[in-house]
Formats: C-alpha cells, structure tokens, sequence
C-alpha cells in the first residue's frame, strides 16, 4: 500500500521552464502525407503498367506524372515553408551534410521532382497532339517521346528512396522513441502503396475492369497492413518506456484517441472492406469513396504519430 | 583535447546563477534557456527533500544533432565542443527532433536553432564558461576530460561509481556527467510535472525583439523587410497598453 501512498519512485518537478510543445506541426504531416501520394502513383502505376496493356489505362502515361507532379510540389512547397529560415534551403546544396538524411533526401527529392516533370511534359504533348503545335517546347517533349519510356524505371527505382528517407529522418530523430525504423521504413511503404493507389483510383474511370481491379487489390493490402502495423504499435510497444509513455497520449484518450481511432476506422478499416467488395464487383464511385477516406484517414494516422512524440518531456 | 563539463549536484544549491550568467553571457532571448536549473521535489513531507539539477548540452561524441543538421550548422569543434553556425541554419528543427536530451531551442530574434556551446567563444580566448566562472559554491567542474590530470579528470576518478550520464541507452556518449544524482533527478520519465511548475509560460515578446510565434508568411518577406531603428527615444514613447496582459 505504502507505493501508493507516497511517491516512492516518482519525483515531482516544482520548478521549471515550459516544455517547447509541438515543434514539426501539421505543415509536416501534409509534407508526408504529399510525399507519399507524389512516389506512390509512381509505384503503382508502374505495377500496373507491369500487369496490363498501357491501352487499358489511356490516360495513365501522362496523368501519373501530373499527379505525382502536383503533390510534389505541395511536398517541397511545405518543406520550404515550414523552415525558419526558407531562403537558406540553398544552403543544403551549396552546404551539404552527407550523414543528415534530410540532406539526401533534398537531393534525392529534387532529382525525382526534375524527372517527373520531364516525364510529364513529354506524356502531357504526346496525349495531346494539337496543343501547342508551334511551341519549342512541344516540339521538343514530342521529338523525344521515347526518352519518357528511358527514364520511366529509374524514376521507379528512385520513387523508394525518396518515399521511404523520412523514415530514416524519424529513426535520426534520436529523441523520439517511438519512431523506430524498420515499422517506420514499412509505414512509409504501406502509405505509398496506399496513396498511391487511391490516386490513381481517382483517374481510373475510364480504365479496363481488370487493372482497376487490380487498383483495389492493392488498395486493400496496404489500408490491412497499415492498420496492423499501427495496431501493433499502438498496443505492444511496452518494451521502451519512453514508447509507451508516448503512446499514454493516445491510450488515455482525449482529442489525439478520437483523431487515431477516426483514422484506423474511417481511413483503414472501412476502405479495405469496399476494396475487398470492389473487386468482386466493380462500382467506380464507392471505389472512389473508399480512396478518398483512405487518403483522409492516412493524413489523420500520419498526424498522430507526428505529434505525440513530441510532446514528452525529454529533460 | 576533449573538454568536458561535470556537475556536483551534491553542492548545487539552487541559486539560478549559472542560469543568469548564461542568459547574460549569451544573450539569451526571453522565454529560451541554454542552461536551466530544474527544481525536484521527492518524498512526502515531513521526509521531503528538494534537488537541484542544471541541464544543458551534453556535447555528445556521437551527437544526433549534429549528424540530423542537413547543413552543418551544428558541427564539432576540435576541442570536442558540438558548436553552432547561427548563419547557416537553415531553421528546419531536425536537430531539436533528435537531442534526446531537449537542449536545443530555436532562437526567437533569429529563427535560427542554438544551444549551449560550452561557452566556445570564451573557451577560445582561455577563459572559463560564464556558468562555471559565477558558481558560488564550484559545483561546475570543466576541463579537459583526456588529460588525466585535469580537475574534471581527478574528480571523475575521486567519485568512480557514482559519475553518471543521462540517457546512456541513446549511445550519444555524453561528455557532461553528473556526481550525486540519480534515477529520480536524472531520468524525465521517474517525475510528475504538476500544474504550476512553471512561471514561464506566457512570455510575450516585444515587437522589436522578434516573435516567436511569427506567421509563415514573415519568414518569406524577412530578408525584404528594413529593421526599425531604435534609440531611447522609442523606448520613452512605448506603449505600455498595447503589451497589457503579458508577462
């Protein structure tokens, strides 16, 4: 009894500064969750185009680009804004610290950002014949079009890399306990997978039955192994104390439980069982309704795991 | 040379002034610290003891700070110091993501992250660091931690088996020990933080002094914007009401 009566071993603060809060705010889960969808179109879309004939999917060559271009540039536009000192991003290529993955993810970033949007202007001219018919540009994007199928595999080949260098970010982060990096790496590849698939979903509507089969396939996957990773997380991390401490943020419930549970439920769970349904029975508008809550329960799932490690107390 | 810091928590007794003599050394802004005195509170009353422990950087051999810093702005010093080039941060705040240890703040007046740097700049002159220097009761021991017959390097040999680091598990490899502390004053995770325990948690800054809570827009439009002039006279003409309510 008496260990409850006392605090025996706990000690009580009395006197101190306040604790800094939340430092990396929702500008960086937008940056993620952004990130996620620019490489995971790329992933997928490369699958599918593994899988099917590209006259299936006549819209995928030059719209897979211009999605992932999209969100990538709400990715690196976040990056920017969320610096202190926005300006001195040039600072990471003119001064750049090779050990930092924040360094080479920059770099690794650009570079694929630079290749997609070739990749799109070469797919947006060769779609569409009549435009720009007198533009240098044009003229050049349609001399080169078989450079697009050129780069096509290194752009897959780098879409991993640069989905997966926030993971090791997270794993740098030292302090954070709960970010470790082997579930990280596979969250990382389970939202691509997830994003990149409900992307794509969005421009499938005029695609064959089979490759948006396919789509929900892969939708489905990766909304089941996000939930069990998560699931996983959130109940069996007792074995680092600081994980479980910050887990006690979301365990005792308040906004961050409603926030988690809205994104395993409304994000995970009810998506995978209409693309499970899906692909027996193919609905074009609830296969988009499930990538749409998808992609809202990722960005509420990504926020919450942001968040709470940051608000223990380190010191 | 690798320099290292140790504190007798045995003798600190509170009084805040390595606290001040960092502020003041440092010029360190309202509402940010490089080296802060936290107060513990164990046991109940009457047996209630209280315990004083200074925290600052660590200069860890293996810091994550300076291996997340995209731009080297926070890099190691030949002496072992882990300093900061306030010019090059970029702001991204990787670093006070990864110092296990909370140490690293992001200046309001420059946006930049800095940190205790063991006083470098005095360091390099052959002077002691502020907080060492103001110590009234020489609880601060600093010194070169390779040369066995340094005052640290004796210390940490007179008191083997109770020289202790925080955090060890991270593998940073610390070079700031403590003597006399131990799981309750060392370990964030063995303490309650009750409401109350701080007095600082409204600080409102002065227009002229940066804000900390300044808008995303700001941060683009800074290097554009002139800096407004201040003599005395801007002083005599402030307007108290405008600040009413802040602390």
């Amino acid at each position: 009894m008496v260990e409850h009566g006392i605090h025996a071993t706990q000690a009580v603060v009395t006197l101190d500064v306040p604790l800094p809060g939340i430092i990396w705010g929702w500008m960086i889960t937008l940056n993620m969750w952004a990130k996620s969808i620019g490489t995971g179109v790329i992933i997928v879309g490369a699958f599918l185009l593994y899988r099917h004939k590209k006259e299936e999917m006549p819209n995928l060559r030059w719209q897979m680009p211009l999605i992932s271009f999209i969100f990538l540039n709400i990715f690196l536009l976040f990056t920017l804004t969320d610096l202190h000192h926005p300006y001195r991003m040039v600072n990471i290529f003119l001064h750049p610290h090779w050990t930092s993955a924040i360094t080479v993810g920059a770099w690794m970033a650009s570079l694929f950002t630079a290749l997609v949007t070739v990749m799109l202007v070469i797919g947006y001219f060769d779609a569409h014949p009549y435009t720009g018919k007198n533009w240098k540009l044009a003229k050049v994007a349609r001399e080169n079009s078989s450079f697009y199928e050129k780069i096509f595999p290194f752009v897959v080949f780098l879409a991993f890399p640069v989905t997966l260098y926030t993971a090791i970010i997270m794993a740098e982060a030292a302090a954070r306990e709960l970010w470790q990096t082997p579930a990280e790496v596979m969250q990382m590849i389970w939202a691509a997978l997830l994003a990149g698939s409900a992307g794509l979903i969005m421009i499938s509507g005029s695609w064959s039955k089979e490759s948006r089969k396919d789509l929900a396939l892969v939708l489905a996957i990766a909304t089941l192994f996000s939930f069990l990773m998560y699931m996983g997380e959130y109940f069996f991390s007792f074995k680092s104390a600081e994980a479980e401490a910050t887990l006690a943020y979301v365990h005792s419930g308040g906004e961050y439980n409603a926030e988690f549970w809205f994104a395993m439920v409304l994000g995970f769970i009810i998506p995978f069982f209409l693309a499970v349904r899906n692909m027996k029975e193919d609905n074009r508008t609830l296969l988009r309704f499930a990538a749409i809550l998808a992609l809202i329960g990722l960005y509420l799932a990504k926020d919450v795991w942001l968040k709470i490690p940051q608000m223990l107390n380190l010191s | 040379m690798k320099l290292g810091f140790l504190v007798d928590l045995n003798l600190c007794m509170g009084c805040k002034g390595c606290e001040v003599a960092c502020k003041v050394e440092n010029e360190v802004p309202l509402g940010s610290w490089r080296l802060r005195v936290k107060y513990i509170d164990i046991g109940t009353f009457p047996e209630a003891s209280r315990s004083f422990t200074p925290l600052r950087c660590n200069h860890c051999e293996s810091a994550p700070c300076e291996r997340i810093c995209p731009v080297s702005a926070l890099h190691y010093l030949e002496n072992g110091i882990v300093n900061v080039d306030s010019s090059r941060c970029i702001g991204c705040a990787g670093c006070m993501m990864a110092c296990p240890y909370g140490a690293i703040y992001m200046d309001p007046e420059t946006n930049t992250a800095d940190k205790c740097t063991y006083c470098a700049h005095r360091v390099e002159s052959g002077m002691m660091p502020a907080c060492v220097v103001i110590c009234p009761v020489q609880a601060n021991i600093f010194g070169d931690i390779d040369d066995d017959e340094s005052h640290i390097s004796r210390y940490i040999m007179e008191h083997q088996g109770a020289v202790q680091v925080r955090k060890p598990e991270k593998n940073t490899i610390p070079k700031h020990f403590y003597v006399g502390g131990g799981n309750q004053t060392l370990n964030p995770l063995a303490q309650q933080r009750i409401e109350g325990y701080s007095l600082f948690n409204n600080v409102t800054h002065l227009k002229h002094i940066g804000n900390p809570h300044e808008s995303v827009i700001d941060r683009f439009l800074e290097p554009f914007e002139t800096e407004e002039k201040l003599d005395n006279r801007s002083f005599v003409d402030f307007d108290n009401k405008a600040y009413e309510g802040g602390h």
